[in-house]
């Protein structure tokens, strides 16, 4: 068994309004040192899988074909075994 | 009666407010916008938190807005007794800055949902149902996709037991059901007071049907609930 | 030549107009004014295949405050002192790339339109079509589309009112989403999008600029789809909170009177707004790129030239205001910056600091070549003519099974599960919500309204540009009517495939002839649009499929209908046909024979002067207080329009007259210009007397029920409950968020 950590962000020239505004909120709350804020999502999946290189198949996958839109976001996963 | 309406950017129902206090029920109606921080008791009676996407309910929904300085001067408003209504996105500022117990999740169907409700009037002893009936079902649009209440279960007990729940999503006939609850909330959960029980959020629009033309008049009962009571302790 | 074949496919310019552009500067331009050129030679902005059609709509009558094409919208005199503002644009391309953003950019863009009219935006409507449901995919860009239009439309406060939905394998991978927006204005207040006299300075306002859509204008609405994947760095993210934003600031400007002009950035982005208001005001200007504001670093003069970032507008000022102007844009949290000035050189100088990054005559980049081609019938469209209708077979179902297989056609079903996710009542003026004929707003402050509706039937225009067009125009003007309003403006959506095809060209030509002559007869002028060519993957072609925006008016909104029948007991006509005779003409383009033959030909048909007459008589019957509901019969015919009628109004209906010649003609032919009333049986002699004054034949049909069943001639006898049920389910699996 083995836990996939996915992080799922904008690409990095597309336009991210909720960072930007979260940015804003926090200028405004005294937190000028902040330099920017960019919004994603997290999933974990618990996933079966006799090796650690049918997991990382599988999980890379499934983020190319749902758990990320690649028209706009990228996508990055850390696996752990899980005993 | 004197009404201020508070604008945050991204607030869009300050105008139906306005236009349902000051057009529709002629009592006098000011704007307030969120950098200020006056004291509201001496220029107001009632403080309504209008709905809308205030910083485009990014992040959550009011999470942003709770922090403008307006708020701590409604906050001190609502602790000398003022009354404040909490609209929609209101009422999502209200539960984000502790005004009132819980959140407002996602619909649990997680679409945005706009459409007539029927709301059963729990009580009709606060400042803002007492032109109402207990069990009366009033008609009163939603509008918004995260309107779905929850508080842990201690609260909802406590809320129930101290008579804090306003108004629920029912039938027309009055019959709280599962089909009748348009978001998910908890107990059909539509709008609550806080203890004292002068100020009330509420995810229905009241301003949206306070004229005949608009297809309903039954937002004008809270509107007139409020004039009643600022008449009577004024 | 030194620029390739390539550079050119990518800015899709020809050799020829290389060659042109090359001999009009006698000198060969560098990259940024290629490029600038591409975009605003491109069809989007330029028109270089539909100017010379679009010059045959009528575009004037008393009530047409600004000549066709001059401004970014049209605007209409609603009399006391009021303007309304409206245009319809596509944002087809970008929705088949990615839906959900697609669909939003494009509300995002369309308020702006309205918005730099200094107009504040107050109400949307959505056109949409996709492929049928069933096939794989169209339901991703049903469900990301209205996703879209529902995450920007909410957010920004502005109601979205209606339009409609339909589907057609034609539309498979390429759906068509226009949206239409509607603002509302003191006349005296109208803005130009112009730069004014000489010494006026240019202010860049909203959103940062980033590598946002870059080639939008030119790439995407030149092309078709088998290259979508390598497109896809150029999709634009909206921000509707931004948009709220630049909303109110600018009005607050406008209302400060600190204005000379005022355009948003769209298509092809600083480019076509700077050089676009400098043609309107026939000045020149120079422009300093470097003060930009920039989200991405390392971005060179080409890309913030063309970049597509959303939420941004450029104001003209007089440079005394800048002061009181930046206050306003400070207080509302949005970035300001001075990006040029205005003079009499009729030349666009543009500039990275000091170093002249482009310096082109306006003239020259704002006149495209314009191509007047010589289009050819397609050979389709006359086989499909020429099919023998009367030789379809009656259809082995019977006539209940056939009424309730069309209410659960996607065409026909309610759309409340799409509608329900957009906000309808914010600005608490929407008086008659989705799902009638057509939305109704009231304008506070006098018993005036507006009514407001979207239509185009592709399935016509397919099998007849010419009666196809037309009858895109009366049918929005008939929604129009059955409220009550009297319709008083179009403006339209021209859908089509390459233009460069003869086949395809010939259809755009005549579906716009077509809808010149409804317009021309129905005394109704287009004010605005707007041309979405290149529709087609892997070389289909969609139907051609002109959208038609219609602007009502109401002098007492308060007398209006709508579609349902109001009680029992009241007399149901038919007004627009005599007899009750199905004739096997009527089946041509109906859904009928779609739906339950799987056949798509015939010949529509209309009689315009008959549909100009079923209309007054229908207006003034409401306004006059004769009819209690009217609904328009179409898509499924009279059996259906009766069927909707019952579900709005919760009641039965009875009819028990003949029915001559086939039945399914009869029941589900869609012959045009016919209008179901219900009126009070003490007030059919007030409606015979108009008929007879406006010669307009009617039939009676029947008359409402407390019993909630409808039958009809012997052939329809089911529960109301039960038709409700069907048209309830159309959609099949509600639409789920993203």
């Amino acid at each position: 068994m083995f836990l996939a950590k996915i992080y799922i962000t904008l690409k990095s020239t597309v336009n991210d309004p909720q960072g930007q505004t979260v940015h804003g909120g926090l200028k405004t709350l005294g937190y000028d040192s902040v330099e920017s804020v960019r919004m994603g999502k997290y999933l974990e999946v618990k996933i079966q899988a006799d090796e650690r290189s049918g997991a990382e198949a599988q999980i890379s996958e499934m983020c190319h074909k749902l758990l990320s839109n690649p028209v706009i976001e990228d996508f990055h996963f850390d696996l752990e075994e899980l005993s | 009666m004197r009404f201020g309406i508070v604008v945050f950017p991204g607030t869009w129902s300050d105008g139906d407010c306005y236009h349902a206090t000051k057009n529709v029920l002629g009592q006098d109606t000011n704007y307030l916008w969120y950098q200020e921080s006056p004291k509201l008791s001496d220029r107001f009676d009632c403080i309504v938190l209008p709905g809308g996407f205030s910083y485009g309910d990014y992040l959550r929904a009011g999470s942003i807005a709770r922090f403008s300085p307006i708020m701590s001067a409604v906050a001190g408003f609502a602790s000398g007794g003022g009354l404040v209504i909490g609209i929609c996105n209101g009422f999502q500022i209200l539960c984000e800055a502790g005004l009132l117990p819980g959140v407002l999740m996602r619909n649990d169907h997680l679409q945005y949902r706009c459409q007539w409700s029927c709301l059963r009037v729990e009580r009709s002893t606060t400042p803002f149902t007492s032109s109402c009936i207990p069990g009366q079902v009033l008609r009163i649009p939603i509008s918004h996709g995260e309107g779905n209440y929850f508080a842990d279960g201690p609260t909802i007990q406590a809320l129930e037991e101290r008579g804090q729940v306003a108004f629920r999503y029912s039938t027309t006939d009055g019959d709280v059901t599962p089909d009748a609850n348009p978001n998910g909330s908890a107990n059909n959960i539509a709008g609550i007071t806080n203890r004292k029980g002068n100020v009330l959020g509420m995810m229905p629009h009241p301003e949206r049907c306070c004229e005949e033309l608009m297809g309903g008049t039954d937002g004008k009962l809270i509107f007139e609930s409020i004039i009643r009571h600022g008449a009577r302790t004024g | 030549m030194p620029v390739t074949k390539e550079i050119l496919d990518e800015i899709a310019l020809s050799e020829e107009e290389y060659h042109r552009i090359a001999d009009g500067l006698d000198r060969e331009p560098n990259a940024v004014e290629l490029g600038m050129f591409g975009a605003l030679w491109s069809e989007h902005c330029g028109y270089k295949h539909s100017r010379p059609l679009l010059r045959l709509f009528p575009s004037t009558s008393k009530r047409v405050l600004l000549p066709p094409g001059q401004e970014n919208a049209g605007a209409v005199d609603i009399g006391d002192g009021l303007a309304v503002v409206f245009k319809i644009e596509s944002h087809n391309h970008p929705s088949a790339v990615e839906p959900f953003q697609g669909a939003a950019t494009g509300v995002g863009g369309i308020v702006r339109d309205i918005l730099a009219m200094g107009a504040r935006p107050i109400a949307l409507l959505n056109s949409l079509r996709f492929g049928p449901l069933e096939e794989p995919g169209n339901r991703h860009f049903l469900n990301g589309v209205v996703e879209g239009i529902s995450w920007y439309g909410n957010c920004i406060g502005v109601p979205d009112v209606g339009g409609e939905v339909s589907f057609s394998s034609s539309y498979s991978q390429n759906p068509l989403v226009n949206a239409l927006c509607v603002g509302l204005i003191e006349k005296e207040r109208l803005v130009s999008a112009s730069v004014g006299s000489e010494g006026n300075i240019l202010l860049l306002a909203g959103a940062e600029t980033g590598r946002d859509g870059i080639h939008g204008a030119s790439g995407l609405a030149s092309r078709t789809f088998e290259d979508e994947r390598e497109m896809r760095p150029t999709v634009q993210v909206g921000n509707p909170f931004l948009e709220k934003l630049l909303i109110e600031a600018c009005l607050e400007v406008a209302a400060s009177g600190c204005l000379e002009g005022m355009q948003d950035l769209g298509a092809a982005g600083l480019t076509s707004s700077a050089i676009e208001a400098a043609a309107r005001g026939k000045a020149g200007i120079d422009l300093d790129i470097s003060r930009v504001h920039r989200r991405d670093s390392g971005m060179d003069t080409y890309e913030v030239m063309l970049s597509e970032s959303q939420e941004r507008m450029l104001l003209v000022i007089n440079p005394s205001h800048k002061a009181q102007v930046e206050s306003i844009f400070q207080k509302w949290g949005i970035p300001c910056v001075e990006i040029g000035t205005v003079n009499k050189s009729g030349v666009a100088r543009i500039y990275e600091t000091a170093r002249p990054a482009a310096q082109l005559p306006i003239d020259l980049l704002t006149n495209p070549p314009r191509y007047r081609l010589q289009g050819v019938k397609p050979r389709e469209q006359v086989e499909m003519q020429r099919y023998p209708l009367g030789s379809l077979p009656l259809p082995s179902e019977s006539p209940n099974q056939v009424l309730l297989k069309l209410l659960e056609s996607p065409n026909v079903c309610s759309k409340e599960d799409v509608y329900r996710q957009y906000d309808q009542q914010v600005q608490t003026n929407t008086v008659a919500t989705p799902g009638g004929d057509a939305a109704i707003l009231r304008i506070k402050g006098s018993n005036k309204g507006i009514a407001l509706c979207t239509d185009g039937n592709g399935r016509y225009c397919y099998l007849d540009p010419y009666k196809g067009g037309a009858i895109a125009v009366a049918e929005a003007c008939r929604n129009i009517s059955c409220t009550g309003a009297e319709p008083i403006a179009l403006t339209d959506c021209l859908n089509f495939g390459n233009p460069e095809y003869p086949e395809t060209y010939y259809q755009m030509e005549w579906c716009i002839r077509g809808m010149a002559k409804a317009c021309r007869v129905l005394g109704v002028p287009v004010v605005s649009g707007n041309v979405s060519l290149y529709n087609e993957t892997q070389g289909h072609a969609i139907y051609p499929t002109p959208i038609v925006g219609a602007l009502g008016l109401f002098e007492d909104v308060r007398r209006h209908v709508g579609l349902g029948f109001q009680g029992p007991g009241h007399t149901v006509i038919l007004l627009g046909a005599s007899m009750m005779r199905g004739k096997a003409r009527d089946l041509a383009g109906s859904e009928y024979i779609e739906r339950l033959h799987n056949v798509v030909a015939g010949r529509p048909n209309i009689d315009l002067e008959l549909e100009r007459q079923v209309q007054e008589l229908c207006r003034r019957a409401i306004r006059d207080g004769i009819v209690a509901s009217a609904h328009d019969c179409s898509d499924g015919g009279l059996a259906v329009a009766l069927a909707e009628s019952c579900i709005a109004g919760g009641v039965g209906f009875s009819g028990d007259l003949k029915v001559g010649g086939r039945w399914d003609a009869a029941l589900f032919g869609e012959a045009q210009s016919r209008i179901v009333v219900s009126l009070r049986p003490e007030d059919l002699s007030e409606l015979t007397k108009l008929t007879a004054e406006l010669d307009v034949p009617f039939v009676s049909l029947g008359r409402t029920t407390s019993n909630p069943v409808l039958t009809l001639g012997g052939l329809i006898d089911l529960p109301v409950k039960e038709l409700e049920h069907a048209w309830k389910r159309g959609l099949g699996t509600p639409t789920t968020a993203q």
